[in-house]
Order: C-alpha cells, then structure tokens, then sequence
C-alpha cells in the first residue's frame, strides 16, 4: 500500500500516542507496586492501626470496603437487572421508555460529589431524620451511616448495571424467545427460562465492574459514613451472632488513602502505609475488573458461536 | 402507549411475530389467560422498577436545587459576583474571593468557576489528543489481535479509583512535574490536569473508536478506489464522517473534567484564586464541596451556598450530557441514512 511521508508521521503519531497512554497505565501500576510491595504483610492486612494510625494495619478499611460494597451491590443489582428486563423485554420503543433511557444516560453524566450532596441532603437529612421522628428512635438514622453510603454508591452504579444487563438480555438471539414463546411460554416464563439463563454472565460481568466501581469511589461516601478512624469493626449482635451494622460508620480503603495522604499531620511518615493502601485497592479494583472483562470476552464468543 | 393488556404485550421485536403464530395454535383456551394477572403483576413490578431511575434523577434535582435556591434568598445575589469591602483606608473595594468562614463571609463564585474551568479546558485538550489518536489507531490502524490486546489495557485504565492518581499525582508526580517545569506551586491547576486525563483518556478513546466504526466500509472502499493512501482516507473519509461522534466524546470528557472531584482535591492545591495561569494553584467547584460540606452547620448559609455550588455543577454537567448526546443521535441519524 502507497502511503507517503506525511501517512507514515500520521500513523506512527496515532500508533505512539496510544502506547503512551499504555504506558501510562503501565508506569502508574508499577510505581504503587515498587513502593507499595514491601509494606504488605499479613500484620498489615488483618492489623488494626495502631499509635495515631502511623503504624499497624489496614484491616478495618478492608473490612469496610467489602461491607459497603456488599450492601451496595444488594441495593442495586435487583433494581438495576428489573429495570434493565423492563427496557429490553416489555417496553417497545413508545416516550417512556425513552425517558427512562435518557434518566439512566443522564444518572452515568452525574458527577460523583454531586452523590455525596444528595446523599447527604436526602438520605441523611430527609429520609433518615423523617424515620427517627416518626419512630422516636432519637438520632439513630439521622446521621452519616455505612446504610446511607451503601444507598448512595448503588444510585451511582445503578447504570452500569442497568446498561451491562441490558447488553446482555439484548445478546441472547430472537429466536430463542420465538422459540419459547412457541411452545406456549408467557412472556415472564421466556424470560425467567430462556433469556436470562443464557444473560446471566453478562448481568455478572455488570456486577463484578459496578462492584469494583463502588469501591473506588470516594466522593459519593465524604459525608454519607465514613470515619476517618473507627476502633472497632461496624459489626453488631445479632440472636448471639455478629452481623453486619449497617447504622454504624465504617473505615474504607480509598477513604483512608485519601484521608492519610491529605489530613494526617505528616504525610511523609506514613507514605510506606498510604502506598501499601494504594496496593490492596488497586489489586482489589485489578482483580475484580479483569474478572469482569474475561467473563465478558467468554460470554461474546459463546454468543457469537450461537449465532447462525 | 399499548402495554398490559394482550398476551405479548410490547415485547421484543421477534415476539410480535411469533404472537401470530401462537394465536391459531391456541383456539379455544388460550393458556396464557389464567396466568394473566400474575403476568401483569410482575410486568407492573418490573416497569415500576424501569421509572426509578426517572425518579432518582428527578430527586437529585429537587435536594440539589431545594437548598441550593434558598442559598438565592439568604445570600445578596451580587455577593456571588464579588463582596464589597472597605481597604484600610476606608475606600471601598469589591472582592472576588470564596472565603465563606470568615468575618464577612464572601462568596464569590468567579475563582471556583474559574478554577474548574482552568483544570477541565487543558485536561480535555490533553485526553483530546492521547484519546483521539487512541481511538483512530483502534478503530483504523491497528490489527485485530493488537486491538484485541490494547482495549482491556486502555479499560484498566478507566478501573483505576480516582483517588489513587490524586495520590500519585500529590505523592511523587508532583514533584517530578516541579523539577522539570521550574513552576512556584507544586500542586497546581496543571497537575490536576493531567491526573484528570488520565481518567478522561479511556472515556474519550472508546468513544472515538465506536464513531469511527459506526462509519460505514463502503467510504472506506471507495476512497480505496480513488487512489487515497490509508492515512488520506482516515484524515479526508472516516474522521470527518466520524467527526460529530468526536464531538460528543470531547464534550462528554470535559463533562467528566468538571465533575472530577478526588484528583483535583488532592492535586491542584485548593487556593481559590482567579486567574489564567495553568500552574497556579487553583480550586475547583467539586474540591470546594468535597472540603467544605463535612465541616459546615447543616441548613446554614455556607450549606445553602455549597449546594449552590453543586447545582451549578450539576446544571453545567447536565447541559454538555445533553449537548453530546443531541450530536451522537444526530450522527446517528445521518450515518443511518
């Protein structure tokens, strides 16, 4: 192919500026793995911190971290994955599901602070206040909570989930609804036994990218219950067995990053436990998001093999 | 809108075909009928869960704008613009500052428009030029296989919290950034900037890629048969084809700027000034919510203001979403044609 000095500089321009930016992400990984591999110990993961949080663990954020996530995930898979079988399975193209879309579309365009205004303002200060009055419970859902975070982080990952199950049920063939629909199935049974059978990687693929979202965020969380230091695990009794507290605040990891770099009284003593943070969400987010790209790379080519 | 009532109720598209072949088959008792109401329960339960998120918009609408409008009320309106002060010799003087905790609390929000503005503008540009040419080599250059290899790469690259490059950007690029450029702050607006790409960059690529591929082989094929070299053919055919896809991708990365809040906290310095230069401190609209909310009196008028300040964010965000959007469905329609 004829191509000319000024093609050559074009292409290689587009070709370099693409592998920087691999790069990029290459130098960034490696830089919190050279600083950040030397401080994770067992004593560092399952540790508390200890002497004004310059030494010890991280295990409380961790903890935290897998809570929150949890309770989100709770929250928003059920919501998003119904929302997404109304889009694709029922509504057929009139205004409303339009509306909808373009409220999905705009939720994703929300930036992250704005979540944490209205979780805030509305979570905290409306639904909770209003609970405590109306069942005398004095200021116990009033206030900042892992409840209220979980519930603010699931409205910010509800269009992933809503766009990755609609990818999904979208994937599965024509034919074999018209197949179901066929032997006599209504329209609940195609889709509880033909559709989402075969959807069901893809609406996975969506949790584990939102779940690994909501991890990272950190905004959305500022004023919703996070604690800066918590000396126990937000755990409660519950019949004699220890659950989950969701009115207690909680520790997170991008939080404590965030908290540790910024409000401590020397940063630079405990770079080594910031980097060792950096590390263990970052590998939690890797781990989750490669989880979620390799099931769904599984998922296309089975669904491409099934297509005539 | 016609849903609820017959059988196959708005389904997908290959339902409405099947429904004629089911209708003879079933005669006289159609088995559907007794399931009837336990099918319109769960359609209901379904649809009901399809409007919440119209409802979720809407209520972030109302929270944000509710306190937000009353900082309107509570707040001389010019006090947004600039505060009127008496200098030391007793002239009077208009301040443009945020200064919201202090002896006349001023509430201007020029430096806060200004900064996030100065962080977005050079982040976009930036992510423009790394994404756009990301995108071009994916969706026109690369080979399969290459492309196959370099999208999860560039996808990680979106994974990565935000708070981690505020951190790397404030623990080591930083300084890296001051020794080289000789800059007085060692966090600034510029800083920020490109910790702001790199989220942006994944945004901005993918975009441009689906735009690019959305156009179809056939101009590809007859600029070919003109004689065009690839390179001509990608500069004079796809991306001017292409280019409202571009568009949008640029104006929904900015969007992403604005909305940055972690980075910019942790990278720009926060010092609210007003001024042009891109190695200034600066403090951003999102970082000034994101510092100020956990310490303020609820329903105060520093509350009211913050809210303000994110109505404002959320308007301007609202607004480059809509705008992005008008001009994909646009480019849809016209590459459809």
């Amino acid at each position: 192919m004829r191509r000319g000095l000024a093609g050559l500089v074009f292409e290689s321009l587009c070709r370099g500026l693409t592998f920087v930016t691999c790069a990029a992400l290459i130098s960034i990984l490696g830089l919190i793995v050279v600083h950040g591999v030397g401080v994770i110990t067992p004593e560092f993961l399952f540790g508390t911190p200890t002497e004004g949080m310059t030494k010890g663990g991280i295990f409380p954020a961790i903890f935290g971290t897998i809570c929150i996530t949890l309770l989100m995930i709770m929250m928003a898979l059920p919501l998003g994955v119904a929302a997404a079988i109304y889009l694709v399975e029922y509504a057929g193209k009139g205004l409303g599901p339009r509306i909808i879309r373009a409220a999905v579309n705009n939720l994703a365009g929300v930036p992250s602070i704005v979540f944490g205004l209205f979780g805030l303002g509305f979570f905290i200060l409306f639904v909770g206040r209003n609970i405590d009055r109306v069942l005398q419970t004095g200021l116990l859902f009033g206030q900042p909570a892992m409840l209220w975070a979980a519930a603010t982080l699931a409205i910010l990952v509800l269009p992933v989930v809503i766009v990755s199950t609609e990818e999904a049920l979208r994937g599965v063939p024509v034919s074999h609804r018209e197949a179901a629909f066929a032997l006599g199935a209504t329209p609940w049974q195609v889709v509880r036994r033909a559709v989402l059978p075969q959807a069901y990687p893809g609406i996975l693929t969506g949790a584990i990218l939102s779940v690994s979202r909501g991890a990272g965020e950190t905004a959305p969380i500022l004023f919703t219950g996070c604690a800066y230091f918590l000396p126990r695990l937000p755990l409660t009794e519950f019949l004699g067995i220890p659950i989950i507290n969701p009115l207690d605040q909680f520790m997170e990891l991008s939080y404590h990053i965030f908290i540790m770099a910024t409000q401590s009284t020397d940063a630079q003593v405990t770079r080594p436990i910031q980097y060792g943070t950096t590390l263990v969400l970052v590998t939690l987010t890797f781990v989750l998001n490669l989880a979620a790209i390799i099931t769904r790379n599984r998922f296309r080519r089975r669904l491409g093999a099934a297509r005539p | 809108m016609v849903e609820g009532g017959s059988l196959m109720a708005g389904t997908a598209p290959g339902a409405l075909r099947t429904a004629s072949l089911e209708m003879p088959r079933a005669g006289g008792g159609r088995p559907g009928r007794r399931r009837g109401l336990g099918e319109a329960a769960i359609e209901l339960f379904l649809r009901m869960n399809g409007w919440v998120a119209v409802m979720l918009i809407a209520l972030i609408f109302v929270f944000l704008f509710k306190e937000g409008v009353q900082a309107l009320f509570s707040i001389p309106l010019s006090d947004f613009l600039g505060t009127t002060v008496t200098d030391y010799r007793g002239n009077p003087k208009v301040v443009r500052m945020w200064q919201p905790v202090s002896e006349l609390p001023k509430y201007s929000l020029l430096p806060l428009v200004c900064g996030s503005f100065l962080v977005a503008f050079p982040a976009t540009l930036i992510a423009g030029l790394f994404g756009v040419a990301g995108g071009i080599y994916l969706a026109e250059l690369a080979s399969t296989r290459t492309r196959e290899t370099l999208k999860p790469f560039i996808e990680l690259l979106a994974g990565i919290p935000t708070v981690v490059i505020g951190f790397l950007a404030l623990a080591t690029l930083g300084s890296v950034l001051q020794g080289l450029l000789g800059t007085t702050y060692r966090l600034n607006a510029f800083l920020g900037a490109l910790g702001v790409s790199l989220v942006i960059v994944p945004v901005i690529t993918s975009l441009t890629e689906d735009a690019l591929r959305a156009v179809p082989d056939e101009l590809r094929v007859a600029a070919y048969g003109l004689g065009a070299t690839r390179a001509q053919m990608i500069a004079r055919v796809t991306v001017p084809a292409a280019v409202s896809g571009i568009a949008a991708a640029l104006i929904l990365g900015m969007g992403r700027a604005l909305g940055e809040t972690m980075i910019v906290l942790m990278a720009t310095g926060n010092a609210a000034l007003i001024t042009l230069n891109v190695f200034s401190s600066v403090r951003t609209m999102t970082a000034t919510i994101a510092a100020e909310l956990g310490a303020v009196a609820q329903g105060g008028e520093q509350y009211q203001a913050l809210f303000l300040v994110g109505s404002l964010l959320f308007t301007l965000t609202f607004t480059m979403n809509l705008i992005a959007e008008l001009v994909l469905e646009r480019m849809r329609r016209r590459l459809t044609l």
